[in-house]
């Protein structure tokens, strides 16, 4: 499904990725972890279409089409979605509104009929339930004075929507209390098919008790350096992260 | 002051109006002239019009004496659908009764110029001693040269439940139209009106309109003023309104403005009592050439009364924004709550605004607040639209109406609020 090959990106004069390579199959759940600053959040953002970062080198294919070339909402057409990190408010513009303008712009992209207010009514109230979330809140203005835990089922509550083939969860743990915590991996698992696929950018062990990688992959200084199964998340926790750096290093 | 030129233009434009019709109030008219012809129209460095070049305007585009005739077959097509109101239509500077109606028999409406030779006392009590002539220039051009104008009156404890819609329509299919308009409105203590201005014009050629208006809200009424700006044509205009309210009086503007050459408004609320509440709201939407100028006063001259200003502005292509927003807070005004905030997004390189608030606070237990802002829309909300699958247009569209339409909220009136949220979509593209 994806084929990230040699992938290498900067922000400013800062190379932050430095040859990524990652090969994600329909059904597969895979785990990117690693210290801060080793461009876990930065892959996130540059698969997700990101202005700020300037891919330098390298190839992503997705679905047979070249990522790399596409807008950022056609990507989101394509079937690629990013759960934020830190979603953003926005004042004036409901979940509601938001998320009706999104499917029917994608529908239309993909040669689709615009769905009618009872049908996109339906569907929200079938997608709320997954995430516990409450019509009040996608009421309101987006993400505006939410409390931490609703915007990340916020933005799961999304995902629920849009249905993406592949979903790009960037940090959805932070700031998450463990019921919190409970209820997003909940969503995030029910959503899990053998049709799509999940990359769990995580830089704790915590969110895979609950979402459990098919593979896990360390990323440090813009390379993965370590691929493994769920039992190299357990190996991370327990021993942190420097054995790797000095793995690295001596290597 | 650029004033040798602009004598000969103010000469120019009292000469093209028919001097014959222009009788009632001849005392203050003459005296209006006399101290235009010593001031001059405002040139390039003049303090109040240093972004609005309205006298260069003027000289460009009015040549000769010729005034356009109306031809105007009807005015429907500048009503607002579905809006059943109260019409008073001028056209080119005329009140012209085959296009107007009254269906509030509550509301008294009576042309200037007849209440005037009338004496009608509301006249002889508030006519010219609201606005104060010499405030402004484009004052001091209305005095001496309006054409015609209005008193509107609501009694004691009377609520006129369909609005006022004032159309000011210029025909310039034919020529150039200068038109100079008046209002006095009084409503009296415990009644409430609800008013909407529009302007509209048809044909290629220069318009100048100048308006003054005084409103006169007397204890424990409410007034609801909304101004739509909507003009396709060549227009200049330029209004001095002045909003006196007594003792608990309510009022609400909200100043819309969308199209025009050159637009400028100036808007004075005197808070001549206690108790009073005040919420201006104003939005202007500029696309192509547009300058929009809004100069807004309020001055507290009375203790324990709120005021909240809220304009907020998107300028796009070569449009130019001007704000001023003053605040005076007289040495008595003690307990005054006054706010003001100007929120300004730019969508091109070329567009521009201007803006600046003056506040003057000679009292000391007040709360008073303002800000202002400028810049581009939010890069990281545009992405995380995007990022779902929304267009860029799009995505731009649904940011500028979330933050244009905040200030619909306080319209009140359902018919209005939905025309207006028509506009200010169509305006900005969002039309999904």
């Amino acid at each position: 499904m994806l084929n990230i090959k040699n992938l290498q990106a900067k922000v400013g004069e800062k190379q932050i990725l430095n040859g990524i390579n990652l090969n994600v199959h329909a059904g597969e759940v895979h785990a990117i972890m690693g210290p801060n600053g080793s461009g876990k959040s930065t892959l996130a953002s540059v698969l997700a279409g990101r202005e700020d970062f300037e891919v330098t080198g390298g190839e992503v294919d997705f679905l047979g089409k070249n990522l790399l070339e596409l807008e950022p909402e056609d990507r989101a057409r394509e079937g690629i979605f990013m759960a934020f990190q830190y979603p953003v408010e926005i004042p004036g513009v409901s979940t509601i509104n938001f998320m009706k303008t999104a499917i029917n712009q994608i529908r239309e992209y993909r040669g689709q009929g615009s769905l009618d207010a009872v049908s996109f009514l339906q569907l929200m109230k079938e997608k709320m339930k997954l995430v516990e979330i409450d019509q009040s809140l996608l009421n309101r203005s987006l993400n505006e004075g939410f409390s931490g835990g609703e915007k990340k089922r916020n933005e799961i509550f999304q995902m629920a929507m849009l249905e993406p083939k592949l979903a790009i969860l960037d940090e959805t743990d932070s700031g998450l209390d463990i019921d919190a915590l409970r209820i997003v991996a909940n969503g995030v698992n029910t959503l899990r098919t053998k049709n799509n696929a999940i990359i769990v950018v995580t830089h704790y062990q915590r969110l895979l008790e609950y979402i459990v990688p098919d593979y896990v992959h360390v990323l440090y200084k813009g390379k993965i350096v370590k691929s493994g199964t769920k039992e190299l998340a357990l190996e991370l926790e327990a021993k942190g992260y420097d054995w790797i750096k000095s793995e690295v290093s001596v290597a | 002051m650029n004033t040798a030129v602009s004598h000969d233009l103010v000469k120019e434009i009292i000469g093209s109006l028919d001097g014959a019709k222009l009788t009632a109030g001849a005392a203050s008219r003459q005296q209006a002239l006399n101290t235009l012809e010593k001031s001059g129209l405002p040139g390039a460095k003049h303090e109040e019009y240093r972004f609005t070049p309205i006298t260069r305007f003027l000289e460009k585009n009015f040549t000769g004496p010729a005034s356009a005739t109306p031809s105007l077959p009807s005015v429907d097509e500048f009503l607002i659908n579905n809006l059943e109101a109260n019409v008073l239509t001028f056209v080119n500077g005329q009140f012209t009764p085959v296009f107007s109606k009254i269906i509030s028999p509550e509301l008294t409406v009576t042309p200037l110029s007849e209440a005037i030779t009338r004496q009608n006392p509301l006249v002889e009590r508030y006519f010219q001693k609201i606005l104060e002539t010499e405030s402004d220039p484009f004052a001091l051009l209305n005095t001496a040269c309006w054409q015609e104008g209005l008193v509107l009156h609501v009694p004691e404890h009377t609520s006129v439940d369909k609005p006022v819609l004032i159309l000011y329509v210029n025909d310039a299919t034919s020529g150039q139209v200068l038109s100079h308009t008046r209002i006095l409105a009084v409503i009296e203590t415990g009644s409430f009106l609800s008013v909407i201005e529009k302007s509209d014009s048809v044909g290629t050629n220069p318009v100048f309109h100048t308006l003054s208006e005084e409103w006169v809200v007397k204890e424990n009424s409410h007034l609801e003023y909304c101004k739509i700006q909507n003009d396709s044509g060549k227009i200049c205009q330029v209004s001095n309104t002045v909003i006196h309210q007594a003792d608990s009086s309510l009022l609400n503007t909200f100043t819309l403005t969308l199209d025009g050459q050159l637009i400028r408004n100036n808007l004075k609320i005197l808070i001549d009592g206690e108790q009073c509440e005040s919420h201006f709201y104003g939005l202007y939407l500029l696309t192509g050439n547009t300058l929009a100028d809004n100069h807004t006063v309020v001055d507290h001259r009375k203790p324990n009364s709120f005021s909240n200003e809220l304009y907020k502005g998107v300028m796009d292509g070569h449009a130019k924004g001007v704000f001023n927003g003053k605040i005076f807070v007289r040495p008595h005004a003690q307990k005054t709550n006054a706010f003001q905030s100007n929120r300004n997004i730019l969508v091109s390189d070329t567009a521009t605004i201007n803006t600046k608030p003056q506040l003057e606070i000679w009292a000391d237990d007040v709360k008073c607040s303002h800000g202002c802002t400028s810049g581009q829309l939010d890069e990281e909300a545009m992405f995380y639209l995007r990022s779902r699958g929304i267009a860029e247009s799009s995505a731009k569209a649904l940011l500028l109406y979330a933050f244009a339409a905040e200030v619909l909220a306080p319209i009140q009136n359902e018919t209005l609020k939905t025309y207006l949220d028509t506009l200010i979509a169509n305006r900005l593209n969002k039309n999904f």
